[in-house]
């Protein structure tokens, strides 16, 4: 059996995923960091961002987050996340929608966060 | 129907429609409590898992932070009190505020200034009653309050921490809010949120014993916990927010389940004393027939005499 991490993914008001993983791939401030069974215990800060998760089962998980903390120990990985999604809960068009409107008011936030879902959508 | 019995009825009446309304209220309250744990439960693992990252920056560095450092004489605090927006929910509030005021008294009396921060219109209005200065309030969410309602009510108050003393900023953070202990009991506590005492956090996660691994900082602990401090200010707020509408509304079901009982005993009082009116009324009209009847006799009596 491969080696593999126990990973959370918790976002402010519930538990968006967890499960057996054997690679994680997230966007901290300082750039893309992968986390395999056994890296050194870290703690970082996460950019809004998609992240990839390989479930040891074969499959890939893909979530948006915006905006949080990734912290490893002990083979345990917990992302935490003001708000996460799942690629399969993101609506397209509602996040469409919201990129065209964010596009046309010029808010830079709002346009990050539609397009890290759409992304994030299109991933999976 | 004489006037008393009519009276009588009309009173149970009025009462029993009370008992429904009651009744009801009740019933809300007690689904809505069931609701509000359940959020409760599941803002946990967030809440845990950030208690537990902000006790291996602290402890994994050295890093002196303006929210984990005591200030040498603290002269000004700030404090939130959660209430909430609406009443019928007997002394939830007037407990909640008067833990407020004894911790304010407490720290006046210990030298510092009370800034005062209020959610729920509850809180509000007693504070403008009594004309007191109010910092900022909040109203409008606190049966459900979201993740975004703690952010909002969090940021003036980590805005005021950062700011310096003499600028107008605050040293202390103190928030009293209504814990959930049961469905019986809830209690108004006070906690300090700020300055950070790491004892006191890693006490309440439970990781006390538990030797933390030296942890890889990205991109450094200085970022690391100036990222974490203010999310965790966030997630302690949302988690005393979400308490106290869980304690307000089990507070609601029990001041109405005692509004219904006390309305039942009162329709059975009042039907009681409807059944004396009419009873009495009956009584009363048949001595008033035999009266008049043996006045006749009497009468017959004599004229046939």
């Amino acid at each position: 059996m491969a080696a593999e991490l126990h990973v959370a993914l918790v976002a402010a008001d519930r538990e968006v995923w967890s499960g057996e993983a054997t690679l994680v791939v997230a966007r901290t401030t300082s750039g893309d960091i992968g986390v395999m069974p056994g890296h050194q215990p870290l703690l970082g800060v996460l950019e809004s961002g998609p992240v990839t998760i390989r479930t040891s089962d074969g499959g890939t998980v893909v979530a948006a987050v915006h905006g949080g903390f990734i912290s490893f120990a002990d083979n345990k990985l917990s992302l935490l996340a003001e708000i996460a999604e799942l690629s399969d809960e993101i609506d397209v068009h509602r996040a469409e929608r919201k990129l065209e409107q964010a596009k046309a008011e010029g808010d830079a936030h709002a346009e990050r966060r539609a397009d890290v879902r759409l992304r994030a959508a299109a991933g999976r | 129907m004489g006037a008393q019995l009519r009276v009588y009825k009309r009173r149970i009446r009025s009462v029993t429609a009370t008992k429904k309304i009651t009744k009801a209220m009740e019933m809300i309250a007690a689904s809505r409590v069931v609701k509000a744990q359940r959020k409760v439960a599941a803002s946990t693992p967030y809440a845990q898992e950030l208690t537990r990252a902000v006790t291996a920056v602290g402890t994994g560095s050295n890093t002196k932070h303006p929210l984990t450092t005591e200030a040498d004489s603290p002269t000004r605090a700030a404090v939130l009190l959660l209430t909430s927006d609406r009443g019928l929910a007997g002394a939830f509030n007037s407990n909640a505020i008067k833990a407020a005021e004894q911790l304010t008294e407490r720290l006046e009396r210990e030298g510092r200034q009370v800034d005062t921060y209020i959610v729920g219109r509850r809180g509000l209005a007693h504070y403008n009653f009594r004309e007191r200065k109010v910092v900022e309030s909040f109203a409008g969410f606190t049966d459900e309050p979201t993740y975004a309602d703690a952010k909002k009510v969090a940021a003036p108050l980590i805005e005021a921490i950062e700011k310096d003393t003499a600028e107008g900023g605050v040293d202390e953070l103190h928030i009293v809010y209504t814990e959930f202990v049961s469905m019986m009991t809830q209690t108004a506590v006070d906690s300090r949120l700020l300055p950070l005492s790491l004892e006191e956090v890693a006490a309440e996660s439970g990781a006390k014993d538990e030797i933390l691994p030296l942890y890889d900082f990205e991109p450094s602990a200085e970022d690391v916990l100036d990222a974490l401090l203010p999310r965790y200010v966030e997630s302690r707020i949302y988690n005393a927010l979400l308490q106290s509408a869980a304690s307000k509304h089990a507070a609601t079901r029990r001041a109405m389940k005692s509004a219904t009982d006390n309305a039942g005993e009162l329709i059975n009082t009042l039907s009681r004393l409807a059944n004396a009116a009419r009873q009495a009324e009956i009584t009363q009209e048949i001595s008033e027939i035999v009266g008049g009847a043996s006045a006749l006799a009497d009468a017959n009596a004599g004229s046939d005499n």
